[in-house]
């Protein structure tokens, strides 16, 4: 047992290995059980059974859907590019593995996480964007019109969700003063809009961090191309998109991907918005119970755990709920609702800081009365033309209906 | 402090190990059984018409351009971003305008690409299109 703790405690690089390991292996193991949970959720949510044969429950069905997947004739069609059609794949898990070096789930350092670097957020945003390349390779590499368009698709929409998530993002940075993620669950423990010590300051509570928390809810789904945001995959219109060439565990490797990235961006939000790894948004310290407060220290790991899945839950709610958005659909959402929306939400929280620092609290409340003031305002006007959108739909619908056709695009233009 | 980068490196060597096994076992593992269907594109089942390689819309290459120059436009912003809360307060006076006129220039820039049609993917489904199109109709 000695010579354990001199490799995995006291060695710099040992102790960064077992730290590595209890990220990696946990992920390796969970993935399969995730895959299980969204199909028998999906399916009870549809009013089937889902997979219920293999093992207590269906749970081992992942497991053998892999096993029976690495022993598949592994087809190489004859006009992709070869040296890209085999790494594409490696490409697209990879990012979703290294995402979360700077995830911390839990108060020991030892042991978690696994770099507890002062750039934290940045290196999240920046591996995130590599999982643009593995899927936009596998599209080309193909030499197939639908994994071409898929993965054309993919990109445009990863890069436009990317700035949304990056303001959304910024604004909390903006509001801990830190890139560091551990400084970053440290500043969710203190008192509640700084009043009220009992209960910790989650960024979700907060005015600017709840709008932020729906931004960077919604880019994350954009990102790992989940449903409603499925366009790259759109079974319906381009048979699978960039994976409709893959075959065998090729092919399970970019679901497992998207697993992955589905987990640790979870686990991402949970640090950044949620409070990391506490149970409940509650002090235990200031309430004078240092009991619970220990306990929910030692359990850390299982509370950042259940909020991720959570999150996934909540993933897969979204999937057998909301219907696919249409491409110009998920573009103005990306560019004209999200993006204006995050940079405001910058700006306000600036503004909210710089008056809290010069007038006290009055000014940071003044502040946050006046961003609401300019919200109703903008979002009266957003609601205003589109009712004539709609109102202009339905008259073209009503002449369409009447047998006159369609409107001459020079007088819809006019 | 370098140290610190220690974890990522070995994250990385092991995420980079998992892919390149995962991706090389089941090329190993899988039999090889190459018949001229198997192996020839996807379209249909039927024979593929023309290269796969098409033409695509100039508007993925404009939102690619667009996401450059504001990502960059944003990234300067970081450093401030982490010094802004706990600097002094004539600091942050100064710096609030700063960013203030910096985030001007962005919203001159994002206003120009609203104007100029860069967001909109289809030009039958822009809302302005449909308010012009209203008001030449209550006009006629």
């Amino acid at each position: 047992m000695d010579w354990l703790r001199q490799v995995f405690w006291e060695n710099e690089v040992g102790n960064a290995l077992l730290r590595v390991l209890l990220f990696v292996l946990p992920i390796l193991t969970l993935v399969p059980g995730l895959i299980w949970w969204e199909r028998r959720l999906l399916s009870w949510m549809q009013d089937r059974i889902g997979p219920n044969r293999v093992g207590p429950f269906g749970l081992l069905q992942p497991i053998a859907d892999g096993v029976k997947l690495f022993f598949k004739e592994d087809i190489t069609p004859k006009a992709v590019d070869g040296l890209i059609y085999f790494i594409a794949p490696a490409v697209a898990l990879f990012p979703a593995f290294a995402l979360g070096a700077t995830l911390p789930w839990g108060p020991n350092l030892k042991l978690t996480p696994i770099a507890d670097v002062n750039i934290g957020v940045l290196y999240i945003m920046a591996i995130s964007s590599l999982g643009v390349y593995g899927v936009v390779l596998a599209g080309y590499a193909s030499n197939n019109k639908y994994s071409l368009l898929g993965g054309l698709r993919a990109s445009a929409q990863l890069i436009s969700y990317e700035l949304a998530m990056g303001m959304a993002l910024a604004s909390i940075v903006l509001a801990t003063g830190s890139l560091r993620l551990t400084d970053m669950v440290k500043a969710q423990e203190g008192p509640l809009w700084g009043a009220v010590p009992q209960v910790q300051n989650w960024f979700i509570f907060t005015p600017f961090g709840f709008i932020a928390a729906l931004i960077f809810a919604i880019c994350v789904i954009a990102e790992t191309n989940r449903a409603p945001f499925d366009l790259p995959e759109a079974e319906n219109e381009l048979i699978a998109g960039y994976h409709t060439e893959y075959s065998s565990m090729k092919f399970a490797v970019f679901f497992m991907g998207e697993y992955a990235a589905m987990f640790i961006f979870s686990g991402v939000f949970a640090t950044v918005f949620l409070g990391g790894w506490h149970a409940v948004p509650i002090n235990w310290s200031a309430l004078g119970m240092e009991q619970v407060a220990h306990w929910n220290g030692l359990l850390a790991p299982l509370f950042f755990l259940g909020k991720c899945a959570l999150g996934i839950t909540f993933f897969i709610w979204l999937r057998a709920t909301l219907p696919r958005l249409r491409y110009d659909q998920l573009m103005s959402l990306g560019w004209k609702s999200l993006l204006p929306m995050g940079v405001f939400n910058f700006i306000v929280v600036a503004t909210w800081i710089l008056t809290t620092s010069l007038y006290g609290i009055g000014g940071g409340i003044a502040t946050a009365v006046g961003a609401f003031a300019v919200i109703i305002f903008f979002t009266t006007r957003i609601a205003k033309s589109a009712n004539a959108n709609v109102e202009f739909l339905e008259k073209r619908t009503i002449t369409m209906e009447s047998g006159k056709g369609d409107p001459k695009p020079q007088e819809v233009n006019a | 402090m370098l140290t610190n980068y220690v974890g990522i490196l070995l994250l990385v060597l092991v995420a980079a190990t998992l892919c390149a096994a995962m991706v090389t076992l089941s090329w190993v593992l899988g039999p090889k059984r190459v018949t001229p269907f198997k192996t020839s594109p996807y379209e249909c089942g039927v024979e593929p018409l023309g290269s796969a390689r098409e033409r695509f819309p100039i508007k993925f290459y404009l939102v690619a351009i667009i996401f450059i120059l504001f990502d960059i436009e944003v990234v300067f912003l970081w450093s401030w971003m982490t010094v802004f809360k706990s600097a002094d307060q004539q600091f942050q006076i100064f710096s609030y305008f700063e960013m203030l006129i910096y985030m001007a220039t962005w919203v001159l820039g994002y206003v120009y690409a609203i104007r100029v049609k860069a967001f909109d993917w289809d030009e039958t489904t822009s809302l302005e299109t449909h308010e012009g199109a209203i008001q030449s109709e209550v006009a006629a």
